[in-house]
């Protein structure tokens, strides 16, 4: 058996801790809104009133743990000096 | 008393039709009267898993609409006397569907029949959610694959609070059916086990079904697998479930493949 079987065969406990972490959330996400779905909206909304970015210019990362979620916004903000 | 059970699972092809089928004639096998109805409006198919699709005259919609009596659209099985199917409709209106009218059916039912088993469509829609609605109890079932598992705990949280009797305060009695199950697989560790789906999902185990041939081979011909071979690893299986069902206590077997004899014992109690 080579090196490659051996981690291929142990696939069923790589299926059940992902399905463990994403039904953790998805339980919580069913009984009350998300919570870094709002967050993302907010701060969005929070910084739209202040300034003005074009959406595509936007981005948005979201990792989902266990323990600790994180939720990367990125927002290039036009510093309103012409371009160089 | 009649129980009204619902044969769910969220994903599609994982053996919703196939289990009701099958559960359905061994209900039935033992004695039972039994009515299985289609709540797939427009892909029925339960017709055709038990061999009746050529004497479908009216279906469900047919009676919820007034243009059918009720027993005019039952179709009684040609093998077990006291087994009956009512059909979904092949019309792609699915809003003719109505609760009120499921309700009205479902309790007429009620009252000539000890078993009223509901195929629900895959998905979460309103064929779903109304073959669900007036449920007493609900099957789940479920491949030990992650898409399955996952939809399968969607529906769980479905029959726990989009139910009448949820609404109610009360409880859906829920089993859950493992289908397509390959004990080696789960052995070396390419499936997730028994243990693993249990622990994930937190619902009682009413059965495991292996992957076998035998499936096929019986909805080929237009037979509940439990009828076309009931001495098929299978068929036990189902028969077995259809036992848990009524109450009685049957030791939970992981079944393995025809050639490989050996049953495990497992010893975990039934659902």
């Amino acid at each position: 058996m080579s090196l490659f079987d051996f981690f291929r065969r142990s696939s069923a406990p790589i299926a059940r801790e992902r399905l463990q972490v994403l039904l953790a959330h998805e339980r919580i996400a069913r009984s009350k809104p998300d919570l870094l779905g709002l967050l993302r909206e907010e701060i969005l909304a929070v910084i739209a009133r202040h300034v003005s970015f074009e959406p595509d210019k936007v981005q948005i990362k979201l990792d989902r743990g266990v323990s600790v979620s994180t939720l990367e916004v990125d927002i290039e903000i036009p510093s309103g000096l012409p371009a160089t | 008393m009649s129980q009204v059970l619902v044969v769910t699972s969220g994903k599609g092809g994982v053996g919703k039709t196939t289990s009701t089928a099958a559960l359905g004639a061994a209900l039935a096998h033992d004695g039972a009267k039994v009515v299985v109805i289609d709540f797939d409006v427009g892909l029925r198919n339960l017709d055709l898993v038990l061999g009746a699709e050529r004497r479908v005259v009216f279906d469900l919609i047919n009676v919820i609409s007034g243009v059918a009596k009720l027993p005019q659209a039952l179709i009684r099985d040609k093998r077990l006397e006291n087994l009956f199917l009512l059909p979904a409709s092949q019309t792609r209106d699915k809003d003719a569907l109505s609760e009120d009218g499921v309700a009205k059916v479902i309790e007429e039912l009620r009252t000539k029949f000890d078993w009223i088993i509901c195929d629900s469509p895959a998905g979460i829609e309103r064929g779903a959610t109304l073959a669900m609605r007036y449920a007493d109890a609900a099957i789940i079932v479920t491949n030990p694959e992650v898409s399955s598992v996952r939809d399968s705990d969607r529906i769980i949280g479905l029959l726990d609070s989009k139910t009448v009797k949820a609404e109610r305060g009360e409880r859906v009695d829920k089993h859950l059916l493992i289908t397509r199950y390959d004990s080696s697989r789960a052995a070396r560790g390419e499936m997730m086990s028994i243990d693993d789906v249990l622990e994930i999902l937190s619902t009682p185990l009413l059965g495991i079904i292996p992957e076998s041939e035998e499936v096929l081979r019986a909805s080929n011909v237009g037979s509940p697998v439990t009828l076309n071979n009931a001495l098929s690893a299978p068929a036990r299986a189902y028969f077995d479930a259809a036992r848990r069902l009524k109450g009685e206590e049957i030791p939970m077997l992981v079944p393995s493949k025809g050639y490989r004899f050996l049953n495990k014992l497992f010893g975990r109690k039934a659902a």
